[in-house]
């Protein structure tokens, strides 16, 4: 895996917060701008969607974004590409290598599932994705909800058709960088998951950072 | 591997041809099996599936992959719904991958890659494109392109290496078939129309036929519920939407 580190200055972000597990977080990105993602503590994963700015049913595509690259994982040189067809970011930088979009986000109902029926009182991203629609983007539904990027997650594809939940490759101060093609919403889960290894089960928060063209 | 459900071929209750380019929808009623054959080789079949009681229930690739750590479809995989129910179990497949994560055609993508293929120049030979004939037929339900997500490809194997590139591996032999079982009440949205990654440049899409029958319940022991923890969970909560 290729790293590529920024040369952007973090005393000249125009933006800067940070986000804790178990949070949602939603902002427009200008054309032009550069949005940060920064694991603070490492292997966290941040679930993140986008949206085009001016018309929400025009949103990030994994399946779209894996077949024009030929590649099922996310790095530097990644166009996110929307269910239109459009470009709507370029990852730009990436010191942690390699994220996935094939895991999706945790929901209650798939955490039973997956683990056990007595998980379903777990905080999960979905219940954090549904508020955030709700309170800030709407008229958002549900129905505006696809499959999102897990930026910092490890999911690997084996040859046989395998799907493999590793530890994570990120680590503390590990970030990605991504140049906004269009104007975008984005909006962020960042995971509560407790019941998966990736995170050593210690959900962390997550520095979220923009700079201007 | 292929397999046969039960070794037995009870008659169809309903059997139907599309053919190449053609879209389609039926609610399948739970318990229901639909057969689709690849009657000539070479077809794909792209499908969304949806809970035809609440459509804001849907299939949900990456909640079906990862609760049974898998990147494509084969017998013994079940379809989940992102509300943690079982929408469709695939009883019988003499394919072993079917695709969940590369997409279908646009317009604008099937022209730059067929040429035009105008209605007017070719009547019902034009060139029809997934995603239009997904919002068609999603019309028809009240749906729209806000309900349409990553859809599953029917008879469509790419695989990805060490590295993550992606392969699309050909297939021609005849009579190929999967079988669904369905688990829920499922709107069943079908596009018989080429796959972005199918490298032929002449639209040309083949025949299928569809065979729909009622199958018995699945039992205890039904090889889709017990081929890992995760799925005899989702098997019970899907009961317990029923029950």
């Amino acid at each position: 895996m290729a790293l590529k580190e920024s040369k952007l200055d973090p005393s000249r972000a125009s933006f800067d917060e940070v986000v804790e597990s178990g949070c949602g977080f939603s902002r427009t990105v200008r054309r032009g701008q550069t949005l940060r993602i920064t694991d603070l503590e490492g292997n966290q994963a941040v679930d993140t969607l986008f949206f085009d700015a001016h018309d929400p049913t025009d949103r990030y595509s994994a399946v779209d974004t894996i077949r024009e690259q030929g590649n099922i994982y996310l790095t530097t040189g990644t166009r996110l590409f929307s269910s239109e067809g459009h470009v709507l970011l370029t990852i730009v930088a990436d010191t942690c290598g390699r994220h996935d979009t094939l895991g999706g986000a945790c929901a209650a109902e798939s955490n039973q599932v997956r683990y056990a029926l007595e998980k379903k009182h777990m905080h999960s991203c979905r219940d954090t994705f549904l508020l955030e629609l709700q309170t800030h983007l709407e008229p958002m539904t549900k129905r505006d909800i696809p499959a999102n990027i897990n930026f910092f997650m490890n999911v690997p594809v084996t040859p046989e058709g395998g799907l493999t939940f590793e530890d994570g490759v990120s680590g503390p101060g590990r970030y990605v960088e991504l140049v906004a093609e269009r104007d975008v919403t984005l909006l962020i889960s960042n995971c509560p998951q407790l019941n998966n290894p990736c995170n050593a089960y210690n959900p962390t928060p997550v520095r979220v950072q923009v700079w201007d063209a | 591997m292929p397999t046969e459900s039960n070794g037995v071929e009870p008659s169809a209750t309903w059997t139907e041809t599309l053919r190449g380019g053609q879209m389609w929808s039926r609610v399948l009623r739970r318990g229901e099996v639909l057969k689709l054959v690849d009657v000539e080789g070479g077809a794909s079949v792209a499908a969304l599936l949806f809970n035809a009681d609440q459509p804001l229930e849907r299939y949900n690739m990456p909640d079906t992959l990862k609760a049974q750590h898998i990147a494509r479809l084969t017998t013994g995989n079940v379809l989940y719904s992102d509300m943690g129910r079982v929408l469709c179990s695939v009883v019988g497949d003499s394919v072993g991958w079917h695709d969940t994560i590369t997409g279908h055609l646009r317009a604008d993508s099937s022209l730059a890659k067929y040429g035009p293929g105008t209605y007017q120049a070719l009547r019902n030979e034009f060139h029809r494109n997934t995603r239009d004939n997904f919002l068609i037929e999603l019309g028809k339900y009240g749906l729209s392109k806000r309900d349409l997500h990553a859809n599953v490809n029917f008879f469509v194997k790419v695989t990805a290496d060490a590295d993550g590139n992606l392969r699309w591996v050909p297939r021609t032999s005849t009579g190929a078939f999967v079988e669904l079982r369905a688990e829920l009440n499922v709107l069943l949205v079908l596009s018989n129309t080429p796959h972005p990654l199918d490298p032929a440049r002449s639209y040309a899409p083949k025949p299928v036929r569809i065979d729909i029958r009622r199958g018995p319940a699945p039992a205890p022991n039904d090889p889709c519920r017990t081929s890992c923890p995760e799925n005899e969970r989702g098997f019970t909560l899907t009961e317990r939407y029923f029950a």
